[in-house]
């Protein structure tokens, strides 16, 4: 007999965002677990112990694993006070499918393989998907060459040094400059491994400013831009690279070939949202953002399924730089699927909902969320980032049937840094059919 | 002669790009980029003595996992990070630790304490 485990609410995914989701669906009255695959509660935070974390939230810069307990430990508390919360721990979700309650309402059915527990279903009205994001691999980036070992992701080269205390080699080069890449160069040459350089495929860093600093200034490892590896050597383990400038296309240009000696190379090359079961679910991906598309509560936008509580937060909806804006989202969209489940289980009708779909104009990468849900009043957090650098700032004006719903300035604008707004969703005008985000430079987006 | 110089202010992830001016003794005349005032005091402590908190982990002894999580309680000589680091890597900690558990106390002389970033209990 398979078991099955009833909730209100069910968070897939224990890293940040599913911590907040959870926790704050508690609070609203929902009877919630936590799925987990790995034995500990933090997510990816439990390898980044590098530090940084929290200056948002707390005014402190906590390590990763240290932001996470802050968390981790309340749940705990929450878990062994009463039966608000359950965890299950090593657990892998890898099914999740649709049911229909005795009243005809929506209840979602994961299936899931633990350890502890063998295999089981767990079922609730409310769905909080929390699975963060995975690394792009070398497939995905276009490198010739044999594929000999020592090539490795930042992320992999992270959890090898941070959590099993082995070193992935002695001498290394890193291809790509994300985040990730820059504080695995600053922590492989603090190990003792020798860090021959960073290389950058654009002009531009694609982390933040301080990480480049702090990272490689501060230990002379040299930030190598436009110039991208187009070649692996070595038999069974990697024993060089060949880099070679970049023209503006980012077409490698001949002559400028050079051979790089090392035995390790880390890639550095962006992150994807984790969203296979939102896609099994029939959720539509945003092309930009590749997470699904919802409203300003975590909420599946998709009109046709306007009975159902899927709720996207955290990494999976989109890549943030900082966790305190993943905690956020995730308080956000566990409130609201608690006050979702409850509406459901008391038969209280759906409200109507008015979505306005979200449009990031001309100079923007993406806005999230994707639409506003007119009905729901009160305020609506939107992120967003620029696709180029604007080193002279800019005005963001956010506009909707005509008239200003809010303008901001900016002192800088650059696209590995998202930005935060908050609009007041009465200014939007009744009978609103788009939200638009515009940028415009300093002097004109001023209007005065 | 002054100076002046261009660094990136890493207090909080805004990253401002101050430039900073000193004088012949090497003192700070003026900074300016700083969307505030950490900035500035950030510009005064790089100028003559720059410190950052080392992160790293350490080995740990009857937890399930290997590795500790630990950092600098304050933030020390950015010059000594190395030597500070390689000062760790015979240290073995004894499970459990909880988060905060000072692990050693004025770390290699400096007068900053050791401290673990995460909890691990005994397995
Ligand atoms: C290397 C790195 C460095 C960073 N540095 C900083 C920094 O300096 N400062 C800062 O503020 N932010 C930083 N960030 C960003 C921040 O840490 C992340 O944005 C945040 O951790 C994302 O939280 P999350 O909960 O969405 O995802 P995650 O932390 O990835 O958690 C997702 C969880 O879901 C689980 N899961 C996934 N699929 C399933 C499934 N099918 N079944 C069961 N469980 C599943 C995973 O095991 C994981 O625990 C960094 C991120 C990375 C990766
Ligand atoms: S000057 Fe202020 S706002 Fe700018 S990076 Fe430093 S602390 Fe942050």
């Amino acid at each position: 007999m398979v078991s099955r485990k009833d909730y209100d609410v069910l968070v897939v995914g224990g890293g940040p965002a599913g911590l907040s989701a959870a926790l704050s669906a508690a609070e609203n009255g929902a009877r919630t677990g936590i799925i987990e695959r790995e034995d500990r509660l933090g997510g990816i935070l439990k390898q980044c112990v590098h530090d940084g974390f929290g200056l948002v939230r707390f005014g402190e810069q906590l390590a990763g694993p240290e932001y996470a307990r802050r968390f981790a430990d309340r749940v705990v508390e929450a878990t062994s006070k009463g039966t608000v919360l359950a965890t299950h721990l090593g657990a892998f979700v890898h099914a999740a499918r649709r049911e229909t309650c005795g009243d005809g309402g929506v209840r979602y059915v994961l299936e899931c393989v633990s350890r502890d527990e063998g295999v089981f279903v767990a079922a609730a009205r409310s769905l909080v998907l929390a699975t963060g994001c995975r690394e792009r691999t070398d497939r995905q980036v276009f490198i010739h060459g044999e594929r000999p070992a020592g090539v490795f992701t930042a992320g992999l080269a992270q959890h090898l040094v941070n959590i099993e205390g082995l070193l992935p080699g002695h001498r290394a080069v890193i291809l790509g400059s994300g985040d990730i890449g820059l504080i695995m160069a600053r922590r492989l040459f603090l190990e003792g491994v020798e860090v021959e350089g960073v290389y950058e495929i654009k002009s531009e860093p694609s982390g933040l400013s301080r990480n480049v600093r702090q990272c490689l200034e501060d230990f002379g490892i040299p930030l190598n831009l436009s110039t991208t590896v187009t070649a692996v050597h070595g038999d069974r383990r990697v024993q060089g690279v060949t880099v070679a400038s970049v023209d503006r296309r980012g077409t490698p240009i001949p002559g400028s070939e050079r051979y790089v000696e090392c035995d390790t190379l880390v890639l550095s090359v962006g992150l994807i949202p984790e969203n296979e079961l939102a896609v099994s679910l029939g959720l539509a991906l945003d092309p930009a953002t590749r997470g699904p598309r919802v409203d300003q509560e975590g909420r599946m936008a998709e009109a046709e399924r306007a009975d159902e509580g899927i709720f996207v937060c955290g990494n999976a909806l989109h890549v943030n730089d900082l966790v305190d804006y993943v905690s956020e989202s995730g308080e956000q969209a566990g409130r609201a699927a608690a006050l979702f489940a409850a509406a459901r289980r008391e038969g209280v009708p759906i409200p109507e909902r008015e979505l306005i779909p979200v449009k990031a104009g001309s100079g923007f990468l993406y806005a999230v969320p994707q639409f506003i849900d007119r009905a729901r009043g009160g305020k609506a957090v939107l992120y967003f980032r620029v696709n180029a650098t604007r080193a002279e700032g800019g005005v963001v004006r956010v506009a909707s049937g005509g008239a200003t719903v809010l303008k901001k300035r900016y002192a800088v604008l650059r696209p590995p840094e998202m930005e935060r707004l908050e609009i007041d969703v009465a200014a939007v005008p009744e009978g609103a059919t788009q939200i638009s985000l515009e940028l415009a430079d300093k002097g004109e987006g001023d209007g005065r | 002669m002054g100076a002046k110089r261009k660094f990136v202010c890493v207090v909080c992830p805004r990253g401002c790009a101050l430039e900073v001016e000193t004088d012949e003794g090497g003192l700070l005349v003026g900074v300016s980029g700083n969307a505030c005032r950490r900035g500035e005091d950030y510009a005064r402590s790089e100028i003559a003595d720059p410190r950052r908190v080392l992160t790293t982990t350490v080995a740990i002894r009857g937890a399930a996992l290997r590795r500790l999580p630990v950092k600098t309680a304050g933030a020390v000589p950015l010059g000594r990070l190395v030597e500070v680091c390689r000062a760790l890597d015979g240290l073995i900690v004894e499970a459990p630790v909880a988060c905060g558990d000072v692990i050693l106390r004025d770390l290699c002389g400096l007068g900053v304490d050791l401290v673990a970033t995460d909890s691990l209990e005994r397995a």
